[in-house]
């Protein structure tokens, strides 16, 4: 039974608890089961989750069955657990943006996100793990030990998100909420076999999301079908007055074209292979994937043609000017006068020896790179070529898929050049592990939607490989709608989900 | 190290004096610049506070539209352009005062530039051009515990009151005023005086430089007499007061000419004002090395105010200053004399809104120019600085005009309302200073004096009624003031017709 009720999907879960076929208590207790049957520890097991409230989504189940039972249910998701990446504020529950500096900080406050999935009714399961602050792309920079891939336990999960993509593959979540700079839901969703949508920056709040990067943050959902992401994606959307850069578009069309694509029909799209995320250096069965995923949209109807973005092989260099310098000046709070870490050295109690200090000991080596890199890009002399530069660069980026968008109307590109590598492997190489988001990137400097949905496993490992569809600012729906065409016809010719293949896990133990 | 001071006079023969004044102006709105707490002075430390003002992790600014109107009215009132299109910026240092470690300010790109302010100085018009008018919020406020004179270097600990932080700022900054000459501080003093003036009159601010509503940074440089040239610069942080203000400006050109007369340079940084002495003292270094990092602030959307609502707000300013004085002069049937001392005494506004609390030209003219003259010259402040608002001195004349007081009891209001003690009726009763009004004691003192007056009370009795005086006085005397002297004269007439 509980086994049953963790392989259900988002929606199946919804539709069982307005059926009244079970009960968000049994939902929510089937999924502690499981965090506790397989999430194990730092040093083994999946370890997906920092923080587990058993107690408090325990409540907020049994709360939700009663104003099921009074007919008074909230949301279609209500009762449908959920789990929520460390860096989001959640008002009682520890949040540490998986950096030391912050253990033991309670927020006295809910992110925009976390309290819409609150008033929904929507029981939180606990804080996934991630990469500290946000930086990185394997989940291995968390101060609290990294998140292994359930598809296999030698093998990151992606990042900076891994913890919340994890979480969703291992069946210890239905839902997860993600945040996306450079790539953090999309890339975790590609080598978890998961489902993670990056959507237009401005449609989500990005209100309690502790910033890595404002100007490239989004907050999306973390699923294992295109349909819930959807859901989850109209529960968290839409204007909030708290965030003045969030925008005031409806978002009330991603259910219904999640629901049309997966009849399979996509008669008359135009879709553009973007020539410049693909070729040497990736991965022969992540490309051949990937093609299969394309022919498969010709058969489904699309007008595939090539796409030229030649501004594109500039998108990691503007990346890694523009993220370093926002985070050096969002990361300054971290001081040890309000909250967090506070590290008082021998003999020197001034405010400022303490903030060298306690800075010192509370952030990661990633962490403390991006500062100086930051620091460097905005000082005086050397703005206008660094950050100045970038910003141009950036814009142009942003021509180039406004120039793209005239003659289509989705872009796709694998996700990532890779499938999961080795714990490890890329911890001492900074550079190869940034180039794990070459194709995830240009979106969040152009502030456009993307999804990763699964497109079967490469040859050579048997590992999940990403398919990634981009559209137009405010034009999610068509990630929807293309995500779940893609979504439905591979798992008829697979004959069941992705995570079928997954192996079982088993506990820790 | 003291600096050598040049005394005034040869310092302006030797040398021209540039001066800089960036005013900061804190906005009087009902909420704070990027967040919904309140922005009222005072409070418990800590208790006007919210993730966004104390930068909490996660936690986001979203603009104040009411500053936002303020900073343009301001701006138009300077006689600067609004921009179409303008950003926040990041400062980038680290601060306990300061929540996020970066005050949320704008850079390059100000709402209002390019304007001007003409004031007058001993009859000379000096125009002040205005570089720019931003926003920005403000920091906590410190407080350092232990040691000896309340700053950081001795302390034991520091305390930090987030309540100022995010409160919202105006800071107007001028172009080099030059060819001021000996005028430099009169000038200063002048232009600060203005912008208060005009931060009144748009009603923008509470505009208390005692509370620090109103800061003054006053920069100064000195350049050889007649080379055209600026001299480095000196940047006294925090000047309360008008008075301050001119003597900053007189004690840094002293020292300025001392450390060039001896063939030194003056060194550029921020230097501390002392109410005490007058003098300065060295702040800390700020070389060209010290670098904010300025950067657009990502969290906000710039800031567009519609050509169509600058126009609303332009037709919301308040009359300009010259002809607002004629015609208040014409209102008030003030002579050309009257109406000099006033704005001389830099009482004008207070006058006004004396008058607009109710009490008589003449009446709000005469408290002013008299008796709180004499009390802020005696306290070494401004007139408007002194602890008595208008409003008070309104509700003082009305107590006089309804008998309750005389002018000598009222006097000794004004003691009651300058030690804070309360309400004009709540000094009233507690000092026990109400006129007498019971005509029984009252009739019985004007017997006493007659009876012991015997010779005066003849001379009234034949009809030398200027005599009166005395008894009156001897009456005053005997009901220690408290007396209405009106009454007792007609009672002493009435008794000796």
């Amino acid at each position: 039974m509980s086994d049953e009720l963790i392989k259900k999907t988002a929606a199946e879960l919804a539709d069982a608890l307005a059926a009244g076929e079970t009960t968000s208590v049994e939902v929510t207790r089937a999924h502690l089961d499981r965090i506790l049957e397989v999430d194990g520890t730092a040093e083994s097991g999946v370890h997906a989750f920092l923080h587990v409230d058993a107690e408090g989504a325990l409540t907020q189940a049994a709360e939700s069955d009663a104003r099921r039972t009074a007919g008074r249910a909230r949301h279609l998701l209500d009762g449908v657990p959920i789990a929520v990446k460390d860096v989001l504020a959640t008002q009682g529950l520890p949040t540490t943006c998986g950096s030391k500096i912050l253990e033991g900080w309670v927020p006295p406050y809910d992110a925009t996100v976390v309290r819409r999935i609150k008033d929904a009714g929507l029981p939180i399961l606990g804080k996934t793990n991630m990469d500290e602050f946000a930086m990185g792309s394997s989940t291995e920079h968390s101060a609290y030990g990294p998140t292994r891939n359930p598809w296999d336990q030698t093998r990151i999960p992606g990042g900076s998100g891994g913890g919340s993509a994890a979480a969703v593959a291992a069946f210890e979540a239905p839902l997860a909420l993600g945040t996306d700079t450079g790539g953090s839901i999309r890339q975790p969703g590609a080598v978890t076999g998961t489902v993670g949508v990056k959507p237009t920056y401005g449609g989500v709040s990005r209100y309690g999301l502790v910033a890595l990067a404002n100007s490239l943050d989004q907050v999306g959902p973390v699923t294992r079908t295109v349909l819930d992401s959807a859901l989850l994606h109209e529960l968290i959307g839409g204007h909030d007055p708290l965030d003045s850069t969030s925008v005031d578009a409806p978002v009330d069309g991603f259910v219904a074209a999640a629901r049309q694509g997966a009849t399979g029909d996509l008669k008359g799209l135009k879709v553009g292979v973007i020539k410049e995320l693909a070729g040497e250096g990736w991965q022969p069965g992540v490309m051949q994937r990937f093609a299969e995923t394309v022919d498969l949209l010709t058969e489904l109807g699309a007008e595939v043609t090539e796409v030229s973005c030649p501004t594109f092989v500039h998108a990691m260099a503007t990346y890694y000017l523009i993220l370093p310098a926002e985070c050096s000046s969002n990361l300054a709070k971290f001081d040890a006068m309000r909250y967090g870490l506070r590290v008082v050295p021998d003999g020197d109690p001034s405010a400022e020896a303490v903030m060298k200090a306690t800075r010192d000991a509370g952030f990661g080596d990633e962490v403390k790179r991006r500062i100086m890199i930051g620091t460097y890009a905005l000082s005086s002399g050397y703005y206008d070529a660094y950050y100045g530069q970038a910003q141009k660069v950036r814009t142009l980026i942003s021509r180039d898929f406004a120039a793209a968008f005239e003659g289509v109307d989705v872009l796709v590109s694998p996700t990532s050049p890779t499938t999961a590598f080795p714990l490890g492997e890329k911890l001492d190489d900074p550079l190869a592990m940034y180039l794990q988001d070459l194709a995830t990137i240009p979106a969040n400097l152009a502030g456009v939607p993307g999804i990763s949905v699964p497109a079967g496993l490469a040859d050579e490992d048997g590992l999940p490989v990403g398919f990634q569809v981009l559209a137009p600012a405010l034009a999610d729906d068509r990630l929807y709608r293309v995500g779940a065409a893609v979504e439905a016809a591979l798992t008829d010719r697979w004959g069941g989900p992705i995570l079928a293949k997954a192996p079982t896990l088993e506990g820790p133990r | 190290m003291t600096d050598m001071l040049v005394p005034f006079d040869d310092v302006v023969a030797s040398y021209d004096p540039a001066l800089g004044l960036e005013i900061h102006v804190e906005l009087n709105t009902n909420t704070k610049m990027f967040c919904g707490c309140p922005a009222s002075f005072g409070g418990e430390p800590n208790t006007q506070v919210c993730p966004t003002c104390l930068g909490l992790p996660g936690a986001m600014p979203v603009v104040n539209g009411k500053a936002v109107e303020s900073a343009i009215r301001i701006g138009l009132a300077l006689n600067c352009d609004i921009a179409e299109w303008c950003r926040f910026a990041r400062k980038n240092y680290f601060y306990p005062d300061m929540p996020k470690n970066f005050q949320t300010s704008q850079y390059d790109e100000p709402i209002a530039f390019e304007g001007y302010l003409d004031v007058e100085v001993e009859g000379e018009t000096f125009r002040i051009e205005i570089e720019r008018a931003h926003m920005e919020e403000d920091t906590g406020k410190s407080s350092h515990v232990g040691g000896t004179d309340g700053r950081i270097h001795g302390a034991d600990y520091s305390l930090v009151d987030y309540n100022r932080a995010g409160i919202p700022l105006i800071e107007i900054v001028t172009k080099p005023i030059l060819g001021t000459g000996e005028k430099a501080p009169l000038v200063a003093k002048a232009y600060v005086s203005a912008i208060r003036d005009l931060i009144v009159a748009l009603g923008v601010s509470d505009a208390r430089m005692d509370q620090g509503s109103i800061r003054a940074d006053v920069n100064l440089s000195l350049a050889p007499k007649g080379s055209g040239v600026l001299g480095t610069r000196s940047e006294t942080k925090n000047v309360n007061s008008l008075r301050s203000v001119e003597r900053a400006v007189r004690f840094e050109m002293s020292r300025h000419a001392g450390i060039l007369d001896a063939g030194g340079s003056v060194l550029q940084e921020t230097r501390h004002f002392h109410e005490n002495d007058g003098t300065t003292s060295s702040g800390r270094e700020k070389s060209d090395a010290e670098d904010y990092r300025y950067f657009p602030e990502p969290d906000l959307v710039p800031v567009a105010p519609s050509r169509e609502w600058v126009e609303e707000l332009r037709a919301t300013l308040p009359e300009n200053p010259a002809a607002k004085r004629a015609r208040l002069q014409e209102e008030w049937g003030f002579t050309d004399l009257d109406m000099r001392d006033t704005i001389g005494a830099g009482a004008l506004a207070l006058v006004e809104e004396t008058v607009a609390a109710g009490a008589a030209p003449q009446a709000a003219r005469k408290w002013w120019l008299t008796e709180l003259t004499r009390r802020a010259n005696d306290a070494g402040v401004e007139l408007a600085e002194l602890a008595v608002i208008p409003a008070q001195v309104a509700a003082v004349q009305a107590l006089v005009d309804a008998k309750t007081i005389n002018d000598k009891l009222a006097r000794q209001v004004f003691d009651g309302l300058l030690a804070g003690e309360g309400t004009p009726e709540e000094i009233i009763a507690a000092r026990g200073l109400a006129v007498v009004s019971d005509e029984g004691a009252l009739s019985a003192a004007v017997d006493k004096a007659i009876a012991e007056n015997p010779d005066i009370a003849d001379k009234i009795r034949d009809g030398k009624v200027a005599a009166a005086g005395a008894l009156i006085g001897a009456v005053m005397k005997e009901m220690r003031g408290q007396a209405d002297a009106g009454r007792v004269r007609e009672l002493v007439l009435e008794k000796l017709a």
